[in-house]
């Protein structure tokens, strides 16, 4: 499950203009269709043939070396001085874990509570927010913490954040150093960085979880490892982008004051950029956020074990409920940090009468010291009451499940089938049936195509990877289900972000929708999803789709709110219809954020792939899932794993070469690509 | 910001009052549990603590939560439930992190790294006296109305309509989990059965699809086991392949009879066995039926109780059993 956040540069391959390059009249589609003619006259002679598809169970020799090095790492784990080292450090994880979750969480023996209880944690919970963020904050803070034990996962939700707290304390100690690097260097440094941080964004986190256990260990220390991994990204490539953001003429300025690079560092870019930094913190946070139900599937404490362990008894209303209050936990820690960086702003400004603020903070904090002793000493202040909210939303939840698939069952199967008919078997039949070599040369051609030679470099690289690695036809499916699941995105997105743009009121019902959209573990909807189309490629596809349409609907809506009111009353003054002024008008000005939408749709909906393989797509996903199972197929799993980043990596550099090309993404006023990420 | 201080202020007394409403409340205190937990330590010895693996299906839940709930209450071990999967189960014998894995359904590669031949982290404690039963089943709608499927000789008459968009013009089989034993792909060629293999990937999409199916009265047939919470309430019919035979399942590319029945084992960690918990013996002990295991998967299921409570539950309407394990 990774999702790339923030990718640079984006642009859709298949909706260009003629470039100014190689425009000399015949644009760039036509170019890209007689590709796909030739592909289609040879594929009809030659289908079937040399496609490499590999029976599940089977293996190359280098998955299989792959599986001999993991068993000969395995074999020396007593022996081996890194996993030594990575293991103490995985057990000092767990101590620091350990201790605070008896403090707040766990009933630390004998006693038969934490050392502070629900009451205490909330009031010191509620008091960093007012500290931080203010007195609105501070309330949204206290109810959903509250909200954390009135439906009956306290401890569970207060250990998610503690693996996030500290998962995010050490991203931020190893992100801000990387991040200094990556804003200051030069060319070569910054490539290197930004090509390791692709990897650890888009390969599958089940491919990780594995080697992470035997380095590691089991339960708190894997869930902080796998957490940091999957979080560490965001924060390094924002805040190097903010840093590198800093204007030229600023630095000139103080440069000539004679200052040192440190200096210059300390006192004029980090500050400059805090602003940024604070985005990559929230980004940061969310990410980690996203990993809870993995983490639970190495015994990771957290909210994403009721998730799990709901999946696995089919109880869609038992997941429902965690699965929320990760979305509430989401909402409160992104409009803290929002806030909190507001307000650092304006107190940075002089603003806010600081001294009234203290005398407050202190009042209240005797009010907290009160809550903490009463936590300590009153069972019903130390342990949240039982109350029955969590089981009675569980049931509505089921009961809304079954009749909504009661009801709607037959014309999902109706839809999934017409799609999967006229769109996916079609398209795969060519990608997936095609020579391995007329796939490759296909696909090569279309890179050509859009992005010139940027791009074939990069493509070359990928496939020459993707046909090392051993599983060619697969990786052909999970590129086509991608390519179909995208489309859908796009339309979602071109539909909703359109109407979003034009109706208030819509921005304002569908906004809330979206995030939780986003925010919502995938395994909380994937048995809903999987009773309404049955085990198969479309169900992957629409998994893919509920996770990636949020960003690209927000995105569009966005871009499209963003066209000058004055273009659209010159518009209108000339007697533009609705349509015409949203085709001829809205969507080609706002062409950089659809660009940008079908590039992140794209990278979110790769990111589903795996889970994919947990509900009947097979290919890529299914092959990643058994490599997590079961050791002896460790290696084509890895190889699948790799394969996926491949993937990701082929996909975004020919977007990005191609936007390269593009006369819109090339635009200066386009906005920063870090907006992209939320 | 004057109103924000009365806010603060407001916010402060609201704190005291629900400070002194609790401080009301009568009952026990927290010390008094303090103290009776220590003294409940003192009495039942330090068993210390017991890392129990729990692997993800009900069954395996019911048999640790069973083992749990015994060494918690009668044996005073602090028992830490560690839901992983097999594989990363085993790798933690090991390192200590997992003590016991309560249901193993087979695991060749794994015995092989593991157990004697291999490191020797891993120890097998003998039957559950659960049986396993792996094969190819169909819901029972199906199997009412046509009873002539349930011999695989049938099968191919029926292939059409087992055909669904992912099984490319043939009968769908549904494949199962990945982390199950299967050798679904070759039965099929080797029995020249006119289906594809489409894998459900997850256990949870297994049952979901032959709910549906049952449900909408379609065609389906696919990879599932006993014992199962499922087949409490849908009683999957099982198709008869050629019978198993000692060997026949040797060569992976050559299957073609059914599955043999798997005789359920418990597997410790060597080190943890050697060290002589006070709950060796209960793991070692441990022997009950399928009907009691389906039951005890049932209470957690389908009523919805947690694994703690429905494994109490049943350890307090067996105690004749659960005795037995303790001798």
């Amino acid at each position: 499950m990774t999702a790339t956040l923030a990718p640079p540069r984006p642009a859709d391959p298949k909706r260009e203009e003629p470039p100014a390059v190689k425009g000399r009249g015949i644009p760039r589609w036509a170019w890209a269709l007689g590709v796909v003619g030739a592909w289609l006259v040879m594929w009809s002679f030659t289908k079937g043939e040399h496609t490499l598809e590999l029976p599940v169970r089977e293996h190359t020799d280098l998955q299989d070396s792959l599986t001999g090095f993991r068993d000969s790492v395995l074999a020396s784990r007593d022996t081996n001085p890194l996993i030594q080292f990575t293991y103490n450090l995985g057990e000092w994880f767990v101590s620091v874990v350990d201790w605070l979750q008896r403090m707040v969480s766990i009933p630390d023996f004998p006693r038969p509570v934490p050392q502070i209880g629900w009451l205490g944690v909330t009031a010191i919970a509620t008091w960093v927010g007012a500290a931080l963020a203010g007195w609105r904050i501070a309330i949204l803070v206290a109810l959903s913490f509250v909200s954390f034990g009135v439906f009956g996962f306290w401890s569970d939700a207060i250990d998610l954040l503690i693996i996030t707290f500290v998962a995010v304390v050490i991203a931020v100690l190893i992100g801000m150093p990387l991040a200094v690097l990556l804003g200051t260097a030069g060319r070569t440094v910054t490539s290197a960085i930004n090509t390791v941080l692709d990897i650890m964004q888009t390969l599958p986190t089940f491919v990780y979880l594995l080697p992470i256990v035997l380095f590691f260990g089991i339960g708190a220390s894997a869930a902080v490892v796998c957490t940091l991994i999957y979080a560490l990204p965001p924060i390094i490539r924002i805040a190097g982008y903010g840093i590198r953001s800093v204007s030229a003429t600023t630095i000139e300025a103080t440069d000539s004051a004679g200052q040192t690079s440190r200096q210059r560092l300390t006192k004029v870019q980090l500050p400059m950029a805090r602003a940024t930094i604070v985005v990559g913190l929230n980004q940061t946070i969310m990410a980690a956020l996203s990993m809870a139900t993995i983490a639970s599937f190495v015994d990771g404490p957290g909210l994403g074990q009721p998730v799990l362990s709901a999946l696995i008894k089919n109880d869609v209303g038992g997941a429902f409920v965690p699965g929320m209050l990760i979305v509430v936990m989401a909402v409160m820690l992104d409009r803290t940090t929002t806030a909190a960086s507001e307000r650092a702003e304006l107190l940075a400004r002089g603003g806010g009468d600081a001294r009234l603020r203290r005398i407050m903070l202190a009042v209240a904090g005797a009010g907290v010291l009160v809550a903490i002793w009463a936590s300590r000493y009153y069972p019903s202040a130390a342990k949240f009451p039982e109350t029955s909210w969590g089981p009675r939303v569980s049931d509505q939840v089921d009961r809304f499940f079954t009749w909504f698939t009661d009801t709607f069952g037959g014309v999902t199967q109706g839809v999934a089938d017409a799609i999967t008919e006229g769109l996916l078997n079609p398209l795969q039949s060519l990608m997936a049936e095609s020579p391995w070599w007329l796939a490759a040369a296909g696909i090569l051609a279309l890179a050509a195509v859009f992005g010139g030679w940027r791009a074939m470099v990069p493509t070359v690289i990928c496939l020459a990877g993707v046909r090392l690695f051993g599983l060619w036809h697969d990786t052909m499916i999970t590129l086509n289900m991608t390519l179909v699941g995208t489309l859908l995105v796009m339309v979602l997105a071109l539909v909703f972000g359109v109407w979003m743009a034009r109706r208030k009121s819509v921005d304002l019902l569908l906004r809330p929708l979206l995030d939780a959209g986003q925010t919502i573990p995938p395994f909380v909807y994937l048995i809903p999803v999987l009773a309404l189309f049955g085990p198969s490629r479309f169900t992957a596809i629409v998994a893919g789709v509920v996770y990636a349409a949020p960003v690209a609907i927000k995105l569009v809506a966005d871009g499209v709110k963003a066209v000058a009111p004055t273009t659209l009353e010159a518009s209108r003054s000339t007697g533009c219809t609705t349509w015409q002024e949203i085709t001829k008008v809205q969507l080609p000005m706002s062409r950089g954020s659809i660009v940008l939408a079908a590039n992140q749709g794209l990278l979110y909906v790769l990111a589903m792939v795996v889970i994919g393989g947990l509900v009947g797509a097979g290919a890529l996903g299914y092959d990643v899932v058994l490599g997590f199972s079961r050791s002896e197929e460790w290696g084509k799993g890895a190889a699948g794993g790799l394969s996926i980043v491949l993937l990701g990596i082929m996909i975004d550099r020919i977007a990005r070469a191609s936007a390269h090309e593009d006369k819109a993404t090339k635009d200066p006023t386009k906005r920063p690509w870090w907006k992209a990420a939320r | 910001m004057r109103h924000s201080k009365k806010r603060a202020g407001g916010l402060l007394s609201v704190a005291a009052c629900v400070a002194l409403a609790l401080a009301g409340c009568g009952g026990s205190t927290i010390d008094d549990e303090t103290s009776a937990n220590k003294s409940q330590a003192a009495e039942t010895g330090d068993c210390g603590e017991l890392n129990l693996a729990v692997n993800p299906w009900v069954g395996f839940e019911a048999d640790a939560y069973v083992v749990g709930q015994i060494a918690q209450e009668q044996l005073g071990c602090k028992v830490n439930y560690k839901n992983l999967k097999e594989d990363v189960s085993w790798q933690g014998f090991g390192t200590g992190e997992v003590d016991v894995v309560m249901e193993d359904w087979g695991h060749p590669d794994l015995e092989k790294k593991f157990m004697e031949s291999g490191d020797g982290s891993a120890t097998d404690m003998g039957p559950t006296g659960n049986v396993g039963i792996i094969g190819w089943y169909v819901p029972p709608w199906l199997a009412d109305k046509y009873p002539d499927i349930l011999d695989y000789k049938n099968l191919n008459k029926y292939a059409d309509q087992f055909a669904t968009s992912e099984s490319g013009g043939k009968g769908q089989f549904l494949g199962a989990d990945p982390s199950y034993v299967q050798f679904d792909e070759a039965i099929v060629s080797n029995l020249d059965l006119d289906f594809k293999v489409v894998f459900s990937g997850s256990e949870a999409a297994s049952i979901t699809a032959f709910q549906q199916a049952e449900k909408n009265k379609e065609f389906l047939i696919g990879y599932f086991y006993a014992p199962q919470w499922l087949f409490a309430d849908l009683p999957l019919a099982q198709v008869k392949l050629p019978p198993y035979e000692e060997g026949c399942q040797d060569d992976p590319a050559k299957v073609s009879c059914d599955y043999p029945e798997t005789v359920l084992k418990k597997v410790v960690s060597t080190e943890w066995m050697d060290e002589g918990s006070a709950a060796v013996d209960l793991v070692k002990g441990f022997e009950w039926t399928n009907d009691d295991q389906n039951l005890v998967a049932k209470y957690i299921s389908e009523d919805g109780m947690e694994p703690a409570d429905a494994a109490a539950k049943w350890v307090e309407e067996n105690p004749d059993k659960v005795d037995a394990w303790m001798s």
